[in-house]
């Protein structure tokens, strides 16, 4: 492993979760490649193979969508995330391509209220690394668990 | 009369000595906030003349699969046996009552008890007990012991067009006049004669009683105002052609509507002042592409039936909804996406797509998630208080105009009934 590949995908991961937890959420869809595929699934669909996720996207444009969709369409109560990300496990290197996988954590705090364990699971990625940056091409988010309080707006 | 007949009769006589408005179009907010209402519920709605949505048929494909689900807070097993046929029993060991599965979806050739050991085969019969003669002749169960007098109870079970509904009710009139003829014309529209593949599943946790999201599914009112999204893509607008059904006993319904081919008209929402008329442009509009579902203009429907069951297409998002009491004021609501085995490639691709539509993180369904929360927190403190639904009037009627609450005065009408309470005399 190239210590290369795991400080530009740590970085990478750094610049994502600020971007959702503490904004300009507008930056979340420029951490993936125009081509990208993303989707939120839950760990039941993903070990048997079930395509549908609660979110999925083929491209970032579908991305960008999520982003004006939760600032000019849907409604909610306010609410904003805290990811603890665990270190990217690299399990792949070929050229400018890394699979890698990493484990998070999501708390979710409702307006001024609860603080909330929302989330918990790991980051199927697939980085593309090139001028000093990683991009995701891929990033399949497996939820340990199939249930989601209330709704799921902000990506994680 | 054992002291649990004596218990439920005292229930019933509660919930007999509750006063009802005659009006259908007043719903008195103690039925979201009552605890003793919430467990009369269990036996007077759950376990009454219901049929109970519990699976697809599609997901007992081979023998040996089961799904392990609830109706209402009771858990039962769905199996399908070496027979070919389907069965479903209470997912509770006759002996001390422990859980005889735990998997949502699985496959076994028997349920063997983790406490005890004792097995059921896939009908649910008792065919084994653990050391059933002792040991050595001694201990082991009497010899007046019948295992066939042990059998969890057995579910009566329907099958509408691969939906599996069950009940543990032995007056419930068949399915058939149950749902309605037009319900089950709208159930064979989208499923008849397919063969449903799943395509995802996942629950999602509402803070509010079960009755609130059952409201809001049957509210075709809401959908183009709180839901941003459907009206500014002409997925769902009121004055497209639709209309609404409400099955004879009121019980269910049916919300639809399809493309005007002859005008789009968005005057009706400017006049109104409705936000819903906000411009908002996707970046990738593939997102609404849609084929004809089945042939026809109609591009959504959305089906309920009581209690808990809905069948959604939302252009060609297809899923089936469960809803799942967890307490007063939590609910499980059990997703499940579903595509089709003629699907091809390309429409498997748009229903992915249109999965983002619906669900937890769904565009248009999001907010079904958080309004009923925002209705159980509303009513806090207004217990002898009413919600008004009179729009469209204050029967329940099918209509041709989506701008009514005739489906949920009908749910109402449907429940009071089912649960006893004294209905007040008109005003």
């Amino acid at each position: 492993m190239s210590v290369d590949a795991f400080t530009l995908i740590s970085r990478a991961q750094g610049s994502y979760v600020r971007a959702i937890d503490d904004g300009p959420i507008e930056d979340w869809p420029e951490h993936f490649t125009d081509d990208a595929f993303y989707t939120v699934t839950t760990a039941d669909n993903h070990r048997r193979g079930l395509p549908a996720g609660v979110i999925w996207a083929n491209n970032k444009a579908m991305l960008r969508d999520r982003i004006s969709a939760l600032k000019e369409a849907n409604i909610y109560e306010p609410h904003a995330y805290r990811h603890l990300l665990g270190q990217p496990a690299i399990l792949s290197e070929e050229g400018d391509t890394v699979a890698c996988e990493t484990s998070f954590l999501v708390i979710r705090i409702t307006g001024n209220g609860p603080t909330d364990i929302f989330a918990s699971g790991r980051y199927l990625d697939e980085y593309v690394l090139g001028h000093g940056t990683a991009l995701l091409k891929q990033r399949v988010v497996v939820c340990d668990s199939s249930r989601t309080d209330t709704l799921l707006v902000l990506p994680l | 009369m054992s002291a649990l007949n004596v218990g439920a009769k005292a229930r019933n006589a509660d919930m007999a000595a509750r006063r009802w408005p005659a009006d259908l179009s007043e719903v008195p907010y103690w039925v979201f906030q009552d605890e003793d209402v919430y467990r009369a519920e269990q036996k007077n709605v759950f376990h009454g003349q219901m049929w109970n949505y519990l699976c697809l048929e599609a997901e007992l494909a081979e023998p040996g699969d089961f799904c392990a689900t609830f109706i209402g807070e009771q858990p039962v097993l769905v199996t399908r046996d070496h027979d070919g046929e389907i069965y479903a029993f209470e997912n509770r060991c006759a002996h001390r009552g422990s859980l005889l599965a735990m998997e949502h979806y699985g496959h076994a050739q028997n349920f063997t008890c983790v406490y005890h050991a004792w097995t059921y085969n896939l009908q649910g019969d008792l065919t084994g007990v653990a050391f059933e003669d002792g040991i050595g002749g001694k201990g082991g169960m009497g010899t007046d012991f019948c295992k066939a007098a042990h059998s969890p109870r057995r579910l009566r079970l329907a099958n509408v067009h691969g939906l599996i509904f069950g009940s543990l009710n032995n007056d419930v009139p068949e399915i058939e006049e149950y749902l309605g003829q037009e319900i089950l014309d709208c159930i064979e529209r989208l499923l008849g004669g397919r063969k449903p593949v799943v395509l995802g599943r996942y629950t999602q946790g509402l803070p509010n009683n079960w009755k609130l999201y059952v409201e809001n599914v049957k509210d075709s009112y809401h959908a183009s105002i709180l839901h941003l999204f459907f009206t500014t893509f002409g997925l769902n607008k009121l004055n497209q052609k639709g209309g609404i059904i409400v099955s004879p006993n009121g019980a269910h319904h049916v919300s639809w509507s399809a493309i005007n081919r002859d005008a789009e008209n968005r005057e009706y929402y400017k006049d109104q002042g409705i936000r819903s008329d906000a411009e908002y442009q996707l970046e990738d509009p593939s997102l609404v592409d849609s084929f004809s579902e089945v042939g026809d203009d109609v591009t959504l429907q959305i089906l309920s039936v009581a209690p808990g069951f809905v069948l959604q297409q939302i252009q060609n998002s297809i899923a089936v909804r469960q809803v799942l009491p967890t307490g007063v004021d939590s609910t499980d609501l059990h997703w499940t996406l579903l595509g089709f085995e003629d699907d091809t490639e390309d429409q498997q691709l748009i229903r992915l797509k249109q999965s983002n539509l619906v669900g937890s993180a769904g565009y248009v369904s999001m907010e079904d998630g958080a309004i009923g929360g925002f209705v159980q927190r509303g009513i806090a403190g207004a217990s002898s208080e009413f919600a008004t639904v009179q729009m469209g009037g204050k029967d329940a009627v099918s209509s041709e105009s989506r701008v009514t609450e005739a489906s949920i005065r009908g749910f109402w009408k449907f429940y009071r009934d089912a649960m006893g309470f004294a209905i007040e005399e008109d005003k």
